[in-house]
């Protein structure tokens, strides 16, 4: 079992339970960059064309929040889901939806804040030619996010290495269940307190190269598209 | 346009994903328990069989005896397994659950560096060695986290007819973690430590520990099971989680517990009562 082999042996011998784990880690906190770019990419763009009192108050906020503290995160989460908090008629605590949930929690302040930036610093360029074309509000959020999708897939990466990093929240409201919602993170840590350092590390290396990969990835797709793009 | 096209379906994939599978696993109950059943591998041993048996997934969530039951009192389990009798009691007489089960036994071992500071490795008498520790102000480690095992350290705190919580120093440090966390700590700082055997043994980085005090009568150490009250979730799938209760209570859950060893040593005794 797990416990008998090595790390090496583990990643090159394909281990099953060792798929499972990394096919988890990366749909939860991808689907969770997803979810919180649903929310925070709209949200971002609007803090940043659209004056409103307290505006500076909420943007002080929204980037205090990038440095959200995980486990935090996650015991809110808990409080939220929990059969006997609001949201628990949904029954997911424990599931890896609740883990979305709690990674989207923690990553929409990231990605509202950054594309906040993003499209401000963008905008003070479009600002003259756009009101000059009487482009309405919405067409102008459009083609402000459209011009700056280099950027922003930046930004999501950001969140994504944020989401796939952290071990706080997904341990507090996934639970760490065997072969259900267990993680990299999660995993890494339940080795370590087996005392098996080595193995931990071992997966902590396999998760540092699955970043990468992903990040790789998406600097790809953006050659590609800025090729294309011209 | 083809970037986004590309990116929404790779998003809607991951979701489709979840969905399926959150679905396809229907018949599974929750179990909160404690990290040394987990840590042990007791639960990797044992599951497996019922889950054949009975097509019923267990998930398990390790966690402290103290936490654990409160997860059950949030009615976020189905079933809790730990090791703490009087909570246990009066998380049953609170109506949080519905009966309790006693399933197995093993024993609490005072963990310590070979070099044997307080001078008590080999000694039976756990008050005493408690005692040695703190009049030479050897390093210690507690869990501090109302465990059962912590519980049943300050149990034996008092046994030894000190008060913990007013006669600390710098010498005992309370991190608040899990056992094997507790362990690691121990092994880096050769501090003294309670363990349970079971966890001592599966574990890995023992450095310079060793078992220094074993087989005193108060290092007992009993487990037991409990349904979480339907009539207070009704969400809480009791057929399938007393399904698990009658399993592990029966002759062929016990043996399962008998049969696990790590390296010939028997971990868990089983002891369920004989039930009609």
């Amino acid at each position: 079992m797990v416990e008998e082999t090595s790390a090496l042996g583990l990643v090159l011998g394909g281990d099953p339970a060792l798929y499972e784990i990394v096919r988890l880690s990366l749909a939860v906190s991808l689907s969770a960059t997803a979810l919180a770019a649903l929310v925070a990419l709209p949200l971002g763009a609007y803090l940043a064309l659209v004056d409103f009192p307290g505006r500076p108050f909420v943007i002080v906020v929204l980037n205090a929040f990038m440095g959200l503290p995980p486990v935090v995160v996650g015991l809110a989460a808990f409080l939220l889901l929990s059969r006997s908090g609001p949201l628990g008629f949904l029954g997911i605590l424990f599931t890896p939806r609740a883990m979305v949930f709690a990674q989207a929690l923690l990553v929409i302040p990231i990605i509202a804040a950054l594309t906040r930036q993003t499209i401000e610093d963008l905008w003070t360029e479009y600002r003259d030619e756009l009101t000059a074309m009487r482009v309405a509000p919405m067409p102008r959020v459009a083609t402000l996010i459209w011009d700056a999708r280099f950027s922003l897939v930046t930004v999501l990466l950001a969140g994504f290495g944020r989401a796939a990093a952290e071990v706080g929240t997904v341990m507090i409201v996934g639970g760490n269940i065997d072969g259900f919602t267990r993680t990299m993170t999660t995993a890494i840590a339940l080795e370590t307190s087996k005392g098996d350092l080595a193995l931990a590390m071992g997966l902590g290396i396999v998760l540092i190269t699955l970043i990468v990969l992903v990040n790789a990835a998406a600097w790809s797709i953006r050659r590609i598209g800025e090729i294309h793009a011209g | 346009m083809q970037i986004p096209r590309s990116t929404i379906a790779v998003t809607f994939a991951f979701l489709v994903l979840f969905c399926t599978q959150a679905v396809a696993q229907e018949k599974s109950i929750v179990v909160a328990s404690t990290t040394s059943t987990q840590d042990s591998g007791l639960f990797k041993h044992i599951l497996p069989r019922f889950e054949a048996k009975t097509g019923i997934k267990v998930r398990v969530i390790a966690q402290g005896t103290g936490q654990a039951l409160d997860t059950g009192r949030r009615g976020d389990a189905d079933v809790v397994f730990v090791h703490a009798k009087p909570q246990e009691q009066k998380f049953v007489a609170d109506g949080f659950g519905v009966r309790r089960f006693d399933v197995m036994y093993n024993d609490f071992v005072l963990i310590g560096p070979k070099s044997d500071p307080a001078g008590i490795a080999g000694t039976k008498d756990i008050a005493a060695a408690l005692a040695a520790i703190k009049a030479k102000q050897a390093p210690f480690v507690s869990r501090g986290d109302r465990s059962g095992t912590h519980q049943a350290e300050l149990a034996l705190w008092k046994a030894a007819g000190i008060d913990i919580a007013a006669d600390k120093g710098p010498w005992y440090r309370e991190i608040g973690q899990g056992m094997g966390a507790a362990l690691n700590t121990a092994s880096a700082m050769n501090a003294y430590v309670l363990a349970d055997r079971g966890t001592f043994i599966s574990f890995k980085n023992r450095g310079e520990l060793a078992v220094a005090v074993a087989g005193d009568r108060r290092l007992f150490n009993q487990y037991g099971i409990i349904l979480v009250s339907p009539e207070k979730f009704s969400h809480v799938r009791k057929d399938q989680g007393q399904a698990f209760i009658d399993w592990i209570t029966s002759a062929e859950g016990q043996s399962a517990i008998g049969e696990y060893r790590i390296g010939g040593q028997q971990l868990f005794f089983p002891n369920a009562a004989q039930r009609p």
